[in-house]
């Protein structure tokens, strides 16, 4: 005899809803509330580091886009080349992060942050100082695991504890 | 006050509730008012509380931006679609597609005549009152009905010939479930019948009071019998066509029709406006949110039945059901009138657990081909 076919089944259903409806929702509230992402999250947006760079272009010639454009000038007393415009048009990237990866010298890193939608087209056109990292433009530890100690950990629905 | 020149006052006065100065014209007045301030508080409360209710028992928030705890979003609900653009299709029945929210709605509001907020405190104590009841509410599918022909598209056809077929079927044994408690309750007055419950219905009577529910919850397409709008086959179903004040109207008729299934049920069932230490009407309010508060998680638990499992659930299970139910009754009302209720009481929870899970054996689709 098999009780679903009884009603049993019904009475199943309706302690599942019962006991939902005096659970914690699930819902994020996002502009108020927000969970932190993956420390090795690759941000839609890049951040490079001058010191490092050689202008050698290599992010560049992976870039499955075309988007980064680097011009760069012989500094013959120092031997070595300057960086004289590093430009990312990220309306054009899909954060693929193989520039990231190809970098030869550490100067590459996606970002953290994840709200960077613009008004403008052309703002979407980085170009040197606004590439730089920064208080709200952290490097994400992609690619770079030694990083991850900086960022806050995941959290994930089920620790987070949310009020309405 | 106010006083009627014309008329023999002498012979006026006898007619009025002695109660009620000014008589009928006050009583009327203030009781209209009361139902309309009933009927459109309670169901902005339903709305919300179905919005929030379901939302926590699916795990999300429900609407909770407007007002503390988004108890304003009905009224902003309101706002929003009052003043939307009200369209007609071209090749609609113009006349009958206007006419068909009103036609829905007046007999919904005129349920509420009857329904007792507290002992005498209703528009019309009419004697033949859940008569009335049954009568006026099946009128509102005339209006379901005739959007769905006035609108001139299938779905909307479509959706009110199943609301026709549902609400043809589910009168028998909604009807035949009220008349057990009316043999118990001997009066067909609401009002007598709130009077003789010193022990709710729903104790003497737990099967009438299960076949009841789920034949006023088909009656007023609630899920898991919404048919006639079910959005996953029938774009809205009768309603597809409509837009602005007309739909808010037919949003209202939804809504007050299970205020009035829940009225009613309190009613016959559970004792009405009776209750210890709270004013009666609050004890009224409460148990009507009670019972619509189960209408809201039967709604978010069980999924939509086809229109074959509609007619059979109404043909097959809940007609024979409520006519044996009526057969137990009418023995128990003439065998055992002063029966000890506790006994009566058992015996009854007894007789509707055997014959629910007996008809559930017994329940077949299309001759038993398909299996439930």
């Amino acid at each position: 005899m098999k009780f679903e076919r009884y009603g049993i089944g019904i009475a199943k259903g309706l302690t599942v809803t019962i006991r939902h409806l005096f659970r914690h929702p699930i819902t994020t509230q996002y502009p108020e509330q927000r969970l932190n992402i993956s420390r090795r999250t690759r941000g839609n947006e890049l951040i490079w580091d001058r010191n490092n760079c050689t202008g050698c272009a290599t992010c560049a010639k992976t870039c499955p886009q075309g988007v980064i454009h680097v011009v760069t000038a012989a500094k013959i007393d120092e031997n070595k080349y300057e960086v004289e415009k590093f430009e990312v048009d990220t309306g054009y990237c899909i954060s693929c992060g193989l520039c990231v990866e190809a970098c030869p010298f550490d100067a590459l890193f996606m970002g953290y942050a994840y709200e960077l939608a613009k008004y403008r087209r052309g703002e979407l056109v980085q170009t040197n100082e606004m590439l730089f990292a920064s208080e709200e433009r952290r490097r994400s530890a992609y690619m770079h695991p030694e990083l991850a100690d900086e960022l806050p950990r995941q959290t994930l629905l089920l620790e987070r504890n949310t009020e309405e | 006050m106010i006083t009627s020149p014309g008329l023999n006052l002498e012979q006026y006065w006898q007619i009025l509730p002695p109660d009620w100065p000014g008589g009928f014209l006050w009583h009327w007045l203030v009781f209209t008012i009361i139902i309309i301030v009933f009927v459109l508080l309670l169901v902005m409360g339903y709305i919300w509380l179905e919005r929030r209710g379901m939302g926590r028992m699916q795990a999300r928030l429900g609407p909770n931006r407007l007002g503390p705890f988004g108890l304003l979003q009905p009224v902003a609900d309101a706002v929003k679609v009052l003043i939307k653009e009200d369209l007609v299709p071209t090749n609609a029945d113009k006349v009958v597609h206007l006419l068909a929210p009103i036609v829905a709605f007046t007999p919904t509001l005129m349920i509420f005549a009857v329904v007792p907020f507290q002992n005498g405190a209703l528009l019309a104590d009419l004697n033949i009152g859940i008569l009335y009841v049954v009568a006026i509410s099946s009128v509102s599918t005339v209006g379901v009905f005739m959007a769905g022909w006035g609108s001139n598209n299938k779905y909307s056809l479509l959706g009110a010939m199943r609301n026709v077929a549902a609400v043809v079927s589910y009168e028998i044994p909604l009807v035949l479930s009220i008349i057990g408690v009316v043999l118990i309750a001997g009066s067909l007055s609401l009002n007598q019948i709130v009077l003789a419950q010193d022990i709710p219905f729903i104790l003497l009577q737990p099967l009438g009071f299960l076949l009841f529910f789920i034949a006023g919850c088909a009656e007023i397409n609630r899920s898991p019998f919404d048919l006639m709008e079910a959005d996953s086959e029938l774009v809205a179903g009768f309603h597809t066509e409509y837009s602005g004040m007309k739909f808010a109207l037919f949003y209202l008729v939804e809504y007050a029709e299970a205020l009035a299934i829940a009225s009613i049920i309190t009613t016959l069932f559970l004792g009405g406006w009776r209750g210890p230490l709270l004013p009666p009407w609050l004890w009224f309010v409460i148990k009507v949110i009670i019972v619509f508060f189960v209408m809201v998680w039967t709604r978010s638990t069980l999924p939509r039945v086809r229109i074959d499992q509609l007619m059979a659930l109404a043909w097959k299970f809940l007609l024979p059901l409520a006519l044996i139910n009526l057969l137990i009754t009418g023995i128990q009302v003439l065998a055992w009138p002063d029966a000890l209720p506790w006994g009566v009481i058992f015996l009854n929870f007894a007789i509707a657990v055997v014959l629910v899970l007996l008809w559930s054996k017994l329940f077949k689709l299309g001759w038993g081909r398909v299996e439930v």
